[in-house]
């Protein structure tokens, strides 16, 4: 079966600094990986650079998503080919309600797909549904984006988002920072339950504690911009008891 | 030097003009007219007019229609408001004289007036005494006493004590002229005690002259009473609009006023607030979209005289292309005003690198016991907030719209009518959309684009 997603010796730099320093990741539908690594390794970039932030300058390398070149795409075109970064640190703008935000995405991706706008009544219903999959208040999706919103409510309001988009490929960044423990169950069960055979996820953690929750069929370890080993899931255990020490340095 | 013309003027025509207004008004001219040649306009060398070089609008050679010849129009088919259905009550004036022909308006309460100044001053002559020219101290602003001397009529609204009218009024300035044009126009509203008014003045040019309006607008707001005036600016670029507002308010009043100019020429607004009895509030918002070579400035002076006193001012700009704008907020807190709460806030968002806003507070507080607070931003688009758009599908022109209109979203959330907000965010949408390019519903600006 064909990748999903397929990166080769990707180079990135931000600021003249280089980041990656050569990547070379491969996804297929339906997999879950995780990829793991210290502060400062280059984790945040490589979503960055996925997602097409234009902070980060691609100089070497390839990405293809679903076989077509994903660095030649602006990102809102990367979106409605179906990626989906949810965000390390969700931003807040005042003045763009929650509503409105989510009504111009999904029409923009129904655009895109040639399907007609979404009616009234479905869109609420479908905010209604996915609101409730995440446990999330009625009054939060009626006010701006994200302003006001504790930690954990921006974090559950991206998965929130994901939800509505239904990604191809969902890349989840440091997405359990700042979450205690039952807002950690609560997005990784939504995360699960929105995860399918046609769809892939991308964890980007530093913990192992979120992949109690969200179970990775291969985990990687990025480290100064390169992925230095990659494995099955028992990795992400190993990393826990022995620290990163032992790979970057053996 | 540009104002000779208008003090020959007006010695010379001295006649024509009170014999086409009412005592009331004639019995300033003369002090007006004093005042006037001794400081002439306003020029960008006084430092409360650094930015906009208002005399040189003047230079043109201006009709003035002191004899009020009758100009011909039908406000109903000249022009279709931005604004429809917002009020049941709706006014005109041609120029600078009262419409007497509007149709189908509700009846408001008998002891309210609603209408021409010429007539309020004949029918109220002490309440008219007491306001007319009095809030509006023309002793040391040239535009003020330029337009004492030479205003013949107006719009009035005059609430009396404990009589609240629920739904919005609304006036509609119409600009009319085959040649270029003077208009010198007042407005007065006067609530008494525990009254409440709310009042939307909309400007509208509808031809293609360049036309000089000054406005002199004065609001008196006694104990208790609720005053809320909001002004929508839709003139044509060929527009230069001078506007002056004075408002006084005592104990426990409360005066909401909001300016949006959704498209203009040449504007400057000044404000002048005195909060006059204990427990007054005032709310000041403003708000500005320009492009081309527009040019929009708020001078805004507040003067808490009396203790326990809030003022609140919010003042936005959106420029683009060669457009510039200016902000001054003045805040005195006198002596005795202690426990007052004064805030202001500028913010400006310069779209385009050949965008300027020259923006300026000043703070004079002589009370120590003092909750004041300035603001003040200028920028680009959050380029955070963009990529997250982006990075949900949203298409980079959709979301630069998107953050612009969020961006205007707080100076809208001032203005106490609903449905006025509702509608002017679509006018906004649309001014930012570009299918607002002139102003309104007229013909006139089509021939400049």
């Amino acid at each position: 079966m064909a990748n999903l997603l397929q990166i080769n010796n990707l180079h990135a730099i931000v600021e003249n600094k280089e980041i990656l320093k050569g990547i070379n990741l491969e996804v297929k539908k339906g997999e879950i990986h995780a990829i793991m690594g210290p502060n400062g390794s280059g984790k945040s970039t490589l979503s960055s650079v996925l997602a097409g932030n234009p902070k980060f300058e691609v100089t070497r390398g390839t990405v293809h998503f679903n076989g077509k070149d994903l660095l030649e795409m602006e990102p809102e075109d990367r979106a409605r080919e179906g990626i989906f970064l949810s965000f390390q640190y969700p931003v807040e703008i005042p003045g763009v309600s929650m509503v409105n935000f989510m009504r111009a995405a999904v029409n923009e991706q129904r655009k895109y797909k040639n399907e007609p706008p979404i009616s009234a009544s479905e869109f609420l219903k479908l905010m209604r549904e996915k609101r409730e999959l995440l446990g999330m208040d009625s009054q939060l999706v009626n006010r701006s984006v994200n302003e006001g919103f504790s930690g954990g409510e921006k974090k559950k309001n991206e998965i929130f988002q994901m939800a509505m988009l239904k990604p191809k490929l969902a890349i989840l960044d440091e997405t359990d920072s700042g979450l205690d423990i039952d807002a950690l169950r609560v997005v990784a069960s939504g995360v699960n339950k929105l995860h399918t055979e046609d769809d892939a996820v991308l964890v980007i953690t530093h913990y192992q504690r979120l992949l109690d929750y969200i179970k990775p069929d291969k985990v990687h370890v990025l480290y100064n911009g390169k992925i230095i080993k990659s494995g099955e899931p028992d990795l992400a255990l190993e990393l826990e008891n022995r620290g990163y020490d032992w790979l970057i340095n053996p | 030097m540009v104002e000779k013309q208008y003090i020959d003027l007006f010695e010379q025509y001295r006649r024509e003009l009170d014999d086409n207004s009412v005592e009331g008004l004639n019995r300033h001219r003369d002090k007006a007219f004093e005042v006037f040649s001794k400081i002439g306009f306003p020029t960008s060398k006084d430092e409360d007019y650094k930015y906009s070089n208002i005399v040189d609008a003047f230079d043109d050679d201006l009709g003035l229609n002191l004899r009020n010849i009758p100009i011909p129009v039908n406000p109903y088919d000249a022009f279709k408001c931005d604004v429809p259905n917002l009020s049941s009550h709706v006014f005109f004036l041609i120029n600078d004289r009262y419409y007497r022909d509007a149709q189908n308006n509700e009846p408001l309460p008998e002891t309210v007036f609603v209408g021409s100044l010429q007539d309020f001053s004949q029918q109220y002559p002490d309440v008219f005494a007491k306001h007319y020219a009095q809030i509006a101290d023309y002793s040391d602003n040239g535009v003020v006493a330029y337009n004492t001397m030479f205003a013949q009529d107006g719009f009035v609204v005059y609430v009396p004590k404990n009589v609240q009218i629920e739904k919005p009024l609304q006036l509609i300035n119409i600009l009319r002229g085959g040649v270029d044009l003077n208009v010198n126009r007042r407005i007065l509203i006067i609530a008494e005690e525990n009254a409440q008014v709310k009042l939307l003045v909309c400007d509208h040019a509808v031809d293609d002259v360049h036309f000089v309006v000054t406005q002199v607008t004065e609001i008196f707001a006694d104990k208790s009473a609720q005053i809320d005036y909001y002004e929508l600016e839709e003139n044509s670029v060929k527009v230069t609009r001078l506007t002056s507002l004075f408002s006084e308010q005592m104990e426990n009043s409360n005066v909401v006023t909001s300016g949006i100019t959704l498209h203009n020429g040449y504007t400057r607004n000044n404000y002048r607030f005195r909060l006059l009895g204990e427990h007054a509030e005032a709310h000041v918002g403003g708000l500005a979209i320009c492009d081309k070579k527009q040019h929009v400035d708020n001078y805004v002076f507040v003067d808490h005289a009396v203790p326990n006193c809030l003022s609140n001012e919010l003042f936005k700009n959106v420029l683009d292309e060669q457009a510039t704008g200016a902000f001054c907020g003045r805040i005195l807190v006198e002596k005795d005003a202690q426990k007052t709460l004064a805030y202001q806030t500028n913010r400006n968002l310069c779209i385009s690198p050949d965008a300027r806003i020259y923006s300026k507070p000043q703070l004079e507080i002589y009370a120590d016991d003092v909750k004041c607070s300035h603001g003040l931003t200028t920028g680009q688009l959050d380029e955070d907030a963009l990529f997250y758009l982006r990075a949900r599908g949203i298409d980079k022109e959709e979301a630069r719209l998107l953050l612009m209109v969020a961006f205007t979203r707080d100076v809208l959330d001032l203005i106490r009518i609903d449905s006025l907000q509702e509608r002017l965010e679509h006018l906004i949408n649309k001014r930012f959309r570009g299918e607002l390019l002139r102003c309104g519903n007229c013909n006139v600006c089509k021939y400049f684009d």
